[in-house]
C-alpha cells in the first residue's frame, strides 16, 4: 500500500459525508468562530442553559416575541400543511407578535444552499426529499445548531417534563452526526417494526397473537392445520424485512448492546449467543413457510397476506398506507411486537423496534434560532404531533399525541404498542448504512436461514465472517455508536 | 508518382480513404477504446467515484480480486454458461433450421422444409424481437415458483409437485441458462438458415440422389457447408454467455442469489459501483471481464478456424 489507512478514512469520510466542494468546507469552518456546534452560532443564537434568569418554562430559548421566523417545509409527500395550518399558528399563538415567512418547495438542497453559504438562512428546515442538503457537509462546516437546548428544555404541555421525556427514545439518537457526535437533526415521523397481521381473521378464528416462540409455534401448527401459512417474507427482493426481526429478537433476548456491538463490528458480534438463539427461534418459524415465498417480491407476498393466505408478515409501519388499494374490505391491518424467545429475555415482549425519520434542522447562523428551536419545541407537542397525524396519516416521535384521534386500524395498532413499548425500544442498525457489503452479505444468509439452507450456528459463523472481513477491510471507512 | 511525397494524386488517394476511416475511428476511439483505457486507469485507484481525488494502489485491487469468493463464483457461472449455452442454442438452431429448409423432403424434385415452416420461422424468431427485460418479466410468470406459476401449472396436471426453479441453488443457473436459450434460438434459426440458403441446392439434391438420408444429408452435407455461419454464431454466443446481467439481475434471488448461485461478472461490476461505491475495484473486475472475453473471442477463432468450401 502506497498509502496509509487513516489517509484512506479521512478522505474517505469526506467522500461519505459527501462533502460537496472541498473548497467551500474550510472557507465556510473559517467563518465560524470555533468549535461548531451552538458555541459558533451567530451572536444572536441564544445560550439558553446560561441565560436561564430571563428564560421561563414558556419561552425557554428567550425568543425574541417580534422576532420574524422563517420556516421552510419540503413539500413532499407529507404536503406542507401540517406547518402552514398548525405548527405556524402554534408558534404565532405563543409570539402572536412574531411574523412567520413560509416556504414550502421541493428542492431544498439547490434552493437553500447558496443561501448556506451566503450566510443568510432560515431559521427552521424540514431538510427532505431526494434534493436535500448534505446534513454531513453541513455539520462539518458548523452551520448547525447544537439541539441539545431543544431536547433539555420544558415541554410544552408539561413543564415539569423534558422535551426528551416526551419523544419516543432514540430520536436524538437518530440524529445525532459529526465528531464528537451530537444531535443536530430532530427526526420527526415516527416508524415501528413488528409483525403485521389482520385482526378480523384472528378474531374469526379466535386467535390471539402470540408472545412467546413457543406460543408461535403452536400457533404455527394451528395455522396450518386452517391451510394458513403462519409467516411469510419476500426473499426475492425483501429478505432484510426477516433480518430485521432476527435482530429485533436478538437485541431482546440480549439487550440493545448486542445491535450496538454489530454496527461497531464489535469482536465474536455476531457469535453472541442471543444473535444465535434469535436465528435459531426465527428459523424453526421458516420452516413453516410456503418455500416459493423465496422467489417473490414484496408486493406479491404482501397480497397473499391481504388474500388471507399468511397471517404474520414482518413490516413498518408503513405497510398499511402502501397496500391501502389492495387491502379487501373486512380486512384490519394489525401490528404487535415480536415474540419473546426466552424467558430471561433482557427486553419484555412489549418491546418494539421504532426508528424516527423525516428530519428538521436549525442553521447556527439563522437570525432566530432561538426561534426555530421554538418551532421545534411547539411541534414537539401534544398538539402539534396530533395535528401531523392528522394531516399526514403518520405517527410523530411524540408519546401519547393520538388521544383522541380517530386512526386507522393499524395505525391504531402502532400507537398501542409504542405506549405499550414505553421506554423498551429496540435501536435501529446503522451498520445497514454504514456496511453495505456487510448488509448484502446478511441478506443472503437471511434467505439461506430461513429457507432451511443453513443452521442458526452457520448463520452466526458466516456474518462474524462478513464482519470480519469488514473490519479487516482498510479501505472500508469504521464508523461506531455509543447509543 | 515517388514514393514518400505528397503529390497531389497521393493526397488525393489517401485523404480519400481517411476520409471514409475518420469517422468511425474516432467514434470507436473515443466511444470504446478511450472507456476501456479509462476503466484500466481506474482499476488502479481506490476511487469511490463520488469525488475527483483518488490515489493510485497499484495493482492492489487486482491482488484482491484473486481473494474474491463472488468474483470467482461469477466466473465459474460464466464458464458453465459459456459450455453449455452456445452448444445447445446452436444445436437446437441447426436442427430447427435444417427442417424448416431441408427437412420436409423432396417436393417437385426440390427439397424444402417441413409443413409449415415460414410460420414456425416467425414463431422461432419472436424472442428476438422482445427486449432482454421484457423477456425477464415474461419469464417471472413462468417460472413463478408458486403453484400458479406457467412452468408448475402444466407440470401440476401431470401431478408433480411446483418446482422452485429460481429458488433451488443447483437449479437456478440452468434455469436462467435455459431462458438464453429460448431467447437465443431465434435469431441463430435465422442466421442458419440464411446460411443454408446460400448454399447451391444442386449439392443437396445430387446428396439426395447419391442416398444421402437426412442424418447423412445434415451431418456430412449441410454442416460442413455452413460451418464458417456455426462459428459466427459461436463467438456471437460466447460474448452473450460473458453477459447475461439483465436476465439474472431481473430473474434471479436477491440479485444473483440464492447463495451466489446466479451470480455473473456484470451483475458484481453493478453492485461494487451503486451499491458500493467502489469504482475502482469495479473498473478492475471490468478489466477481468473484457480480457476474458477477448481471450475467448481469440481462442474460438483460431480453434474453429477450417479450409472454406468454395463452390
Amino acid at each position: 500500500m502506497t498509502i496509509t489507512p487513516r489517509d484512506i478514512t479521512r478522505r474517505q469520510l469526506l467522500a461519505r459525508v459527501g462533502l460537496t466542494a472541498l473548497v467551500a468546507g474550510p472557507f465556510l469552518s473559517a467563518c465560524a468562530t470555533g468549535g461548531g456546534g451552538s458555541e459558533a452560532a451567530a451572536p444572536s443564537a441564544p445560550a439558553p442553559s446560561a441565560g436561564g434568569a430571563s428564560a421561563s418554562a414558556n419561552n425557554p430559548f428567550n425568543v425574541k416575541a417580534d422576532a420574524p421566523l422563517e420556516v421552510v417545509i419540503f413539500k413532499g409527500g407529507y404536503s406542507d400543511e401540517y406547518a402552514t395550518q398548525s405548527h405556524e399558528p402554534l408558534y404565532k399563538k405563543a409570539f402572536p407578535g412574531a411574523t412567520i415567512k413560509h416556504q414550502g418547495i421541493q428542492t431544498i438542497g439547490q434552493t437553500l444552499t447558496p443561501r448556506f453559504a451566503g450566510g443568510d438562512v432560515p431559521d427552521v428546515v424540514n431538510n427532505s426529499g431526494t434534493d436535500n442538503l448534505d446534513g454531513g457537509a453541513l455539520i462539518n462546516a458548523g452551520q448547525l445548531l447544537d439541539l441539545t437546548p431543544l431536547f433539555e428544555a420544558p415541554s410544552v404541555d408539561d413543564p415539569s417534563k423534558k422535551v426528551k421525556d416526551v419523544i419516543v427514545p432514540g430520536t436524538i439518537e437518530s440524529g445525532l452526526g459529526g465528531d464528537p457526535a451530537k444531535p443536530y437533526t430532530l427526526n420527526y415521523v415516527y416508524t415501528a417494526y413488528g409483525l403485521w397481521y389482520d385482526a378480523k381473521l384472528f378474531e374469526k378464528e379466535g386467535w390471539t397473537p402470540p408472545k412467546t416462540f413457543d406460543e408461535f409455534k403452536t400457533f404455527a401448527e394451528a395455522a396450518k392445520a386452517k391451510n394458513i401459512v403462519p409467516f411469510g417474507y419476500a426473499g426475492k427482493n425483501a429478505s432484510y424485512y426477516a433480518y430485521w426481526m432476527i435482530l429485533i429478537s436478538a437485541a431482546k433476548i440480549g439487550g440493545n448492546k448486542i445491535l450496538l456491538d454489530i454496527d461497531n463490528l464489535a469482536d465474536n458480534a455476531w457469535n453472541n449467543d442471543a444473535v444465535k438463539q434469535a436465528a435459531a427461534a426465527w428459523a424453526e418459524i421458516g420452516k413453516f413457510m410456503d418455500p416459493a415465498y423465496e422467489g417473490l417480491i414484496h408486493t406479491e407476498v404482501q397480497t397473499q397476506q391481504n388474500q388471507g393466505k399468511i397471517a404474520f408478515y414482518p413490516s413498518g409501519s408503513w405497510l398499511e398506507a402502501e397496500q391501502a388499494k389492495d387491502t379487501p374490505e373486512g380486512f384490519e391491518y394489525g401490528m404487535v411486537p415480536t415474540p419473546s424467545v426466552t424467558t430471561a429475555d433482557a427486553m419484555p415482549y412489549e418491546a418494539i423496534r421504532a426508528a424516527a425519520a423525516e428530519g428538521f434542522i436549525v442553521p447556527s447562523k439563522a437570525k432566530n434560532a432561538a426561534g426555530g428551536l421554538e418551532y421545534l419545541r411547539q411541534m414537539l407537542s401534544k398538539q402539534g404531533a396530533r395535528d401531523f397525524t392528522e394531516k399526514t396519516k403518520s405517527l410523530t416521535v411524540v408519546i401519547g399525541a393520538t388521544e383522541g384521534l380517530t386512526l386507522s386500524p393499524g395505525l391504531t395498532s402502532v400507537a398501542a404498542a409504542q405506549t405499550a413499548a414505553g421506554t423498551n425500544v429496540v435501536t435501529f442498525s446503522s451498520f445497514e448504512g454504514w456496511y453495505k457489503e456487510l448488509e448484502t452479505e446478511l441478506r443472503k444468509q437471511t434467505n439461506a436461514l430461513m429457507f432451511g439452507r443453513i443452521s442458526a450456528e452457520e448463520f452466526a459463523t458466516k456474518m462474524q465472517e462478513a464482519a470480519d472481513k469488514t473490519k479487516a477491510d482498510s479501505s472500508i471507512i469504521k464508523q461506531t455508536r455509543n447509543v | 508518382m515517388r514514393r514518400g511525397r505528397l503529390t497531389p494524386g497521393a493526397v488525393r488517394k489517401w485523404g480519400f480513404i481517411a476520409s471514409f476511416l475518420a469517422a468511425p475511428l474516432a467514434i470507436y476511439i473515443i466511444f470504446f477504446v478511450s472507456p476501456n483505457l479509462q476503466a484500466l486507469q481506474l482499476a488502479l485507484t481506490n476511487s469511490r467515484g463520488i469525488s475527483p481525488d483518488f490515489q493510485y494502489v497499484g495493482l492492489d485491487n487486482f491482488t484482491r480480486l484473486f481473494e474474491d469468493d463472488v468474483f470467482w463464483a461469477a466466473v465459474r457461472h460464466h464458464g458453465l454458461i459459456l459450455l453449455v449455452m452456445p452448444l445447445v442454442t446452436i444445436a437446437i438452431a441447426l436442427f430447427f433450421s435444417f427442417l424448416l429448409n431441408l427437412g420436409g423432403g423432396q417436393k417437385n424434385g426440390q427439397l424444402s422444409g417441413v409443413w409449415g415452416s415460414s410460420f414456425y420461422k416467425v414463431v422461432f424468431f419472436f424472442p428476438q424481437v422482445l427486449a432482454v427485460v421484457i423477456v425477464g418479466v415474461l419469464f417471472q410468470a413462468v417460472l413463478n415458483p408458486q403453484k400458479s406459476g406457467i412452468l408448475n401449472s402444466v407440470l401440476g396436471w401431470f401431478g408433480i409437485d411446483p418446482v422452485g426453479w429460481l429458488i433451488k441453488p443447483d437449479l437456478a443457473l440452468w434455469t436462467i441458462i435455459g431462458v438464453m436459450v429460448w431467447q437465443g434460438v431465434g435469431f441463430y434459426v435465422v442466421l442458419f438458415s440464411a446460411g443454408m440458403a446460400g448454399v447451391p441446392k444442386e449439392i443437396f439434391e445430387a446428396a439426395a440422389l447419391d442416398g444421402a438420408n437426412r442424418f447423412t444429408l445434415f451431418f456430412k452435407v449441410t454442416l460442413p457447408l455452413v460451418w464458417n455461419t456455426v462459428q459466427v454464431g459461436w463467438v456471437y454466443l460466447g460474448i452473450a454467455a460473458f453477459d447475461a446481467f439483465a436476465l439474472v439481475q431481473v430473474l434471479s434471488i436477491d440479485r444473483g442469489g440464492p447463495d451466489n448461485a446466479t451470480t455473473v461478472l456484470p451483475l458484481e461490476i453493478f453492485r461494487q459501483t451503486f451499491t458500493y461505491y467502489r469504482f475502482g475495484y469495479a473498473s478492475a473486475m471490468g478489466v477481468a471481464l473484457v480480457f476474458l472475453v477477448l481471450t475467448f473471442a481469440a481462442l474460438t477463432l483460431r480453434v474453429t478456424r477450417r479450409e472454406r468450401i468454395e463452390y
